[in-house]
């Protein structure tokens, strides 16, 4: 069992809670995530870990209320405990100093690409925020992104706040006022990445994905997470998160995270339905 | 002499509606009358082909004396898992096949009298024995991976007095016995069981660790384990890489099975794990996890269950028994098939299915003739759901991440005459190093754990 110790409402459906899992906060690195079983009928999810306290033996976790398992988990409070959670999972990120990274974060993403973008910066590279959000409310982790970054720049779809757009159009720019960018890093909505990596393709920037596939049991064993890179099928639980997005078959993502589309909906319906049936 | 005593089974046709054991197992009296028939070899040839060692005419003849207590204690003996290989060693190929009844196509039913007894134990003595808990114990010593080849090894060792600990990254212990062999040949309260013998002998079972990452193998030796056991299985599921193979319901049969399993799919949404659900679906593959995913997706529902092997009937390596069960429920067969085309709709789901013809030509390393296609034998079929089942390489993450681990070309761990592997200390055994089936993983662990034995006892006085 893994306890609860903090819980915060970060915007709204995006909850963060802090669990006891001395085990797994000594050894996550950025860019590696985990898997985790609410309760004895529950599914397997993976989600990234996005800081520790290895002192406190705690790993943070950033999620959406999207699915059932997630608007489950955004029900559980302090004290309250995760039946199983197995971890670190994946490559963790390949540390390097390269010159200048873009770390871009769309939606919750934002929460995954904090790790990384501190990881780059402690490495002794130049890095370059970009965060974006449908609109001001869902903003998250600002502050904590202006430590990690060296410059951050924040974009709204609607613009209600900071800059209207999306964070692919400020990379955009970045990169037409020449400022030379060795490393673009994004996590987001698949739509997203696969913006930014058309947009880098052609300028020859190396730019990592990091996909969140459908998984089951995250260890290599099952192949549900299998990704077509460079015309071969790869698994983001073992080969991955990481990718070249140059290389990646979005439309085949696409379709893949779409699988169980009528199951996730007869699942949430009933869990919504329990919830109202309670208050 | 009279001939062997069946063992009753569920109707085909109810059975295919619902997940139950398929097999019923012996009556008290069944059990009897079929051990009477065993003629007490006086050079038992059944021993050598059991690579466990079980002494077979043993505990048989305690059976047959009504002596069932006996008949327990001789088969645990040597089989720590003795409820799971009566119902999923393939005894017809190992100690049946050599009965010298068996000269007469009336070898003595081992398996069913094994499972008879295992199955008398957990309803007449359950968990009541004696606890091996609290004696003070030998060296410790790590197992990572819970399935067959680990518990085999973790049982033998604790026997011997040694304090041993498995780690499984899964949320529940069993490996391929828990996520891979469905409940209706071998259900999880028979593998629960087993799993609380372990436990009260002594064994301590940690999940939700994936050794490697979780902790590594140089962790374990300075937690203070003086040696350890690797039996991770397989890994990743093989794939054909023919076109369209990601399409959407172009399952591996270890996601299937995992889905249906581990995870309860079988009950969503009472449990949240979705379970595909095909009406027309085409199982590709000729072994035991062929058989196991067909079974399922006509128990879950399926109107038309195909599966398409690229050799003959002959070639097939799955259980002859599983092959007679899949055929009573009505699953189809096509053999001398291999698809070599999926194509999906326009949301990405799998529809058709491109298949060619296949015919027998010179045999190959395995000994059985290899399939070549027939040219211009190509046809479609409809399908939208498939599961490739086609085997797995071995599991790469340990192996990967752990210097000094060396592998073979297959990506197996290369290991010595006494499974030791090249990193002095750590053994292994079952599919990591090339191991095939339940009871030839079980067998490995158990002369691991004999070689791990060995090994401890000299280093004692070495510190």
């Amino acid at each position: 069992m893994f306890k609860i110790i903090s819980k915060k409402i970060l915007a709204p459906n995006v909850k963060q809670i802090q669990v006891i899992a001395p085990e797994i906060s000594k050894r996550v690195k950025a860019g590696q995530f985990i898997i985790l079983r609410i309760n004895e009928l529950g599914e397997r999810i993976p989600l990234t870990v996005a800081s520790t306290d290895i002192n406190q033996g705690s790993i943070t976790l950033i999620f959406q209320e999207i699915g059932k398992t997630t608007s489950a988990l955004g029900t559980l409070n302090v004290e309250d405990s995760i039946l199983d959670i197995v971890g670190p999972l994946g490559h963790p990120t390949d540390m390097k100093k390269l010159g200048t990274v873009a770390a871009i974060g769309g939606g919750v993403g934002v929460a995954e690409i904090l790790p990384v973008a501190k990881a780059y910066r402690d490495a002794g590279n130049k890095v370059i925020g970009i965060i974006g959000a449908r609109n001001k409310e869902l903003v998250i982790l600002e502050n904590e992104m202006q430590q990690a970054c060296d410059e951050l720049h924040i974009t709204t779809d609607d613009g209600s706040y900071k800059r209207k757009g999306f964070v692919s159009d400020v990379l955009n720019e970045i990169i037409k006022k020449g400022e030379q960018i060795n490393l673009v890093y994004a996590i987001g909505p698949v739509p997203m990445m696969k913006v930014i990596s058309n947009l880098t393709q052609p300028q020859n920037i190396e730019t990592i994905v990091s996909l969140n596939p459908i998984m089951v049991d995250g260890t290599g064993m099952c192949g549900a997470c299998r990704v077509t890179v460079g015309g071969k099928t790869l698994f983001a639980c073992v080969d991955g998160p990481e990718f070249n997005g140059h290389q990646v078959d979005w439309d085949e993502l696409t379709k893949r995270l779409n699988m169980f589309k009528d199951k996730e909906k007869v699942s949430l319906d009933k869990f919504n339905h329990k919830c109202k049936c309670k208050s | 002499m009279p001939s062997k005593i069946k063992m009753n089974e569920n109707n085909p046709q109810e059975r295919i509606k619902n997940f139950n054991e398929v097999n019923l197992g012996y009556t008290k009296e069944q059990a009897i009358q079929e051990a009477k028939r065993c003629i007490q070899c006086k050079k038992p040839l059944c021993v050598e082909g059991c690579p466990v060692e079980i002494n077979i005419p043993g505990f048989i003849k305690a059976i047959a004396e009504d002596r069932m207590e006996e008949a327990v204690r001789i088969l645990k003996d040597k089989n720590s898992l003795p409820a799971v290989c009566g119902r999923v060693c393939p005894q017809e190929e190992q100690c049946e096949k050599k009965c010298i009844l068996g000269k007469k196509g009336n070898a003595i039913s081992i398996g069913h009298l094994e499972r008879y007894t295992a199955d008398w134990e957990k309803k007449n003595i359950g968990l009541s024995g004696p606890s091996n808990n609290k004696t003070a114990k030998k060296q410790k010593v790590a197992i990572v991976g819970s399935g067959p080849a680990g518990l085999t090894c973790a049982g033998d060792l604790a026997k011997m007095g040694f304090d041993v600990t498995i780690y499984e990254s899964l949320h529940k212990p069993g490996g391929v016995l828990r996520y891979g062999i469905p409940e209706f040949r071998l259900p999880n309260h028979i593998l629960d069981f087993e799993l609380d013998n372990l436990q009260k002998m002594g064994v301590n079972i940690m999940k939700n660790i994936l050794i490697g990452r979780t902790k590594s193998i140089d962790d374990l030796f300075e937690e203070g384990y003086s040696s350890i056991f690797i039996g991770v299985g397989a890994g990743l599921p093989k794939f054909m890489n023919i076109p369209g193979e990601n399409l959407n319901n172009i399952y591996s049969a270890n996601e299937f099975l995992v889905r249906v399993n581990l995870m309860n799919g079988y009950k969503f949404p009472e449990y949240d794990t979705p379970m595909p659900i095909g009406k027309k679906v085409a199982v590709i593959g000729g072994g035991n996890t062929a058989m196991d995913a067909a079974r399922s997706a006509l128990r879950l529902g399926a109107e038309e269950v195909t599966l398409v092997y690229r050799r003959s009937r002959t070639e097939m390596p799955a259980r002859i028994e599983e092959v007679h069960h899949a055929e009573e429920e009505g699953i189809k067969f096509m053999f001398l098939t291999a698809p070599v085309k999926y194509s999906g709709d326009e949301k990405g789901f799998v529809k058709e299915m491109e298949c060619i013809k296949m015919e027998l030509g010179e045999p190959d390393d395995s000994g059985r003739r290899r399939p070549q296609v027939i040219s211009n034998s190509n046809f479609t079929m409809q399908v939208d759901l498939v599961v490739v089942a086609i085997g797995l390489s071995p599991n790469p993450l340990v192996p990967s991440l752990t210097k000094g681990l060396q592998t073979n070309k297959w990506g197996e761990l290369v290991i010595d005459d006494s499974f030791m592997t090249t990193i002095p200390g750590i053994f292994a055994g079952g599919d990591i190093v090339g191991g095939e089936t339940v009871i030839q993983a079980m067998g490995m662990g158990k002369r691991a754990a004999r070689a791990m034995e060995k090994y401890l006892h000299n280093l004692v006085p070495a510190k």
